[in-house]
């Protein structure tokens, strides 16, 4: 535990020096571009984020995939996807957000209905409605399979989707917008810049994902605790409970009594005693199904 | 697998029957999504054609839009009618029943994706007539019409299914389904829609690798909900 938080911390100080090496090298060492100018320091930060938000799809993807699998079926797992998929929305929409202000300069247009660009907001949807799904509250178990199986469906949709977008432009239209300055030369300073936005984003993204995880897990133990709290609490309400139908109840509720009341106290152990081997708790099973997990 | 599919279909079209709910709400509720597209883009527009000089233009836009227009209907009544699918299983313990029935889980989702693709088919006949109506256009290849109406039906019914069961033991259901329902759909938008452009053009071949793709994801997605249903099922 101790390893792990310590390889977190030294991937979130990796990620922030290497950030913050990008935006150096990025504003101040590298030059501006021949044709885009000072646009084109937005190469080190838009197609990072992209890789980013697809990479983390991928490993929602891969680790639901694990999840439904039985033999590796594991909470954890499911912790990752959650994790994984809520990074990568935020990265889709930083990669919009930054492409969207690229194009606005570059193109004329904030947007366009390139393949590329309606697969990611269509990717952003669909996530979204992910982590919604995800967040509807449930039994950690149910909970799990049924997100394993909703980024399934959302993942098998991604070239299904891609495939369409890029047909419907080729048949419909030319695309308005030449996105071949999309393979445009990078050399010397910038090649290196770009390659480090995308290592720092990686790390950031490893990073992100390492503290996700780590409250996820967090918040499956205070539920599990939690449930075990509500349940003992409610065994000790059916005890009472017992205790007033077996007629008891009236001298626990005479405290004014102290004479009586130790020896009432007494009967009522012996009588929880003898109750408690068969008696079992309303809902309790669900409950302790739960808190199992 | 097959038998249980008819057996829950059968049933499913027989409450349908009865209750009337599809025919009663959710073809009314295609045909005014026709009628209110017709509205927001081709004002002054009447089917007699006697539309002012003004408006021609916009029913220049409503004829070529016509195709996407139709599919944007189908794509909302396709998720009421998933909707109405669950609410039939919600109501007195009916989810319980099936899951003790001995049904194959398989064949459930198939037969209750059979019976909510013969009512949208049916749907999309009668919405097809009002569009042609109100929008004036004159469907050129028919079977090729059809045969896009009941992949891209299947492909979106196999989806809202599936998701329809995902999302139907949750408190949240009835926000959640579109949520989850409508980006999936999209490339089945994208493709029936144009497919449907071909078949109103006259050019029935452009329309072949749409149909494939409507084709897949109709697969890939009958495949998932098949597999998938059993677990839903049990979580309930």
């Amino acid at each position: 535990m101790r390893n792990t938080s310590l390889l977190l911390r030294a991937t979130g100080l990796l990620a922030v020096a290497g950030l913050g090496a990008t935006v150096w090298l990025g504003i101040w060492v590298t030059p501006p571009d021949e044709h885009m100018g000072n646009l084109v320091r937005l190469l080190y930060i838009h197609p990072p984020a992209a890789w980013v938000a697809f990479l983390a799809y991928g490993v929602a993807f891969l680790a639901s995939l694990l999840y439904l699998w039985p033999r590796t079926r594991d909470l954890r797992l499911d912790r990752v996807a959650g994790a994984s998929a809520e990074v990568g929305v935020v990265f889709t929409a930083l990669t919009l957000l930054s492409g969207s202000i690229w194009g606005r300069p570059t193109w004329g247009t904030w947007w366009t209905w390139d393949p590329l660009l309606t697969t990611t907001a269509l990717l952003f949807v669909l996530y979204l409605g992910y982590l919604a799904l995800r967040s509807v509250p449930g039994d950690p178990v149910v909970r799990a399979r049924r997100s394993a199986i909703g980024a399934l469906i959302a993942f098998i949709d991604v070239p299904i989707v891609y495939f369409s977008v890029d047909w419907w432009r080729s048949l419909h239209q030319p695309p308005t917008v030449d996105l071949a300055t999309r393979q445009m030369y990078v050399h010397g300073s910038m090649a290196w810049t770009m390659l480090l936005g995308f290592v720092a984003m990686t790390l950031l993204y490893c990073w992100l994902v390492g503290h996700r995880y780590r409250l996820a897990t967090l918040v499956a133990i205070a539920e599990s605790e939690g449930a075990e709290v509500a349940l003992a609490e409610r065994r000790a309400e059916a005890r009472s409970d017992r205790l007033v139908g077996a007629g008891l109840g009236r001298l626990a509720d005479v405290p004014s009594s102290p004479a009586l009341e130790p020896a009432g106290a007494a009967r009522a152990e012996t009588m929880v005693e003898t109750l408690g081997s068969e008696w079992r708790p309303e809902g309790g099973a669900g409950l302790a199904g739960s808190s199992a997990s | 697998m097959w038998r249980d599919a008819l057996l829950v279909a059968g049933k499913d079209l027989r409450i349908e029957l009865r209750s009337k709910v599809a025919v009663n709400q959710v073809v009314p509720f295609a045909v005014i999504v026709v009628l209110l597209f017709g509205l927001a883009i081709g004002q002054s527009v009447s089917p007699s054609g006697q539309a002012l000089p003004g408006a021609l233009a916009n029913a220049g836009i409503l004829r070529g839009a016509a195709a996407g227009l139709f599919w944007v209907a189908v794509l909302l009544s396709t998720l009421l009618a998933v909707q109405r699918s669950f609410a039939v299983e919600s109501a007195d313990g009916a989810r319980d029943g099936l899951r003790l029935s001995g049904l194959d889980p398989g064949g459930i989702f198939l037969g209750k994706c059979g019976a909510t693709m013969v009512l949208l088919v049916a749907l999309e006949a009668v919405l097809a007539l009002v569009a042609a109506l109100v929008y004036d256009v004159h469907p050129a290849a028919g079977a090729l019409l059809v045969a896009t109406c009941i992949l891209a039906t299947a492909g979106l019914v196999f989806v809202g299914t599936t998701y329809g069961m995902l999302s139907s033991g949750t408190r949240v259901r009835e926000t959640l389904l579109p949520l989850l329902f409508f980006p999936v759909g999209a490339p089945v938008l994208l493709a029936a829609t144009k497919a449907f452009d071909a078949g109103l053009s006259g050019t029935p071949g452009a329309a072949t690798s749409w149909i494939e793709l409507l084709a897949v994801f109709a697969v890939a997605y009958g495949a998932v909900g098949t597999v998938a249903f059993g677990p839903l099922l049990e979580d309930g």
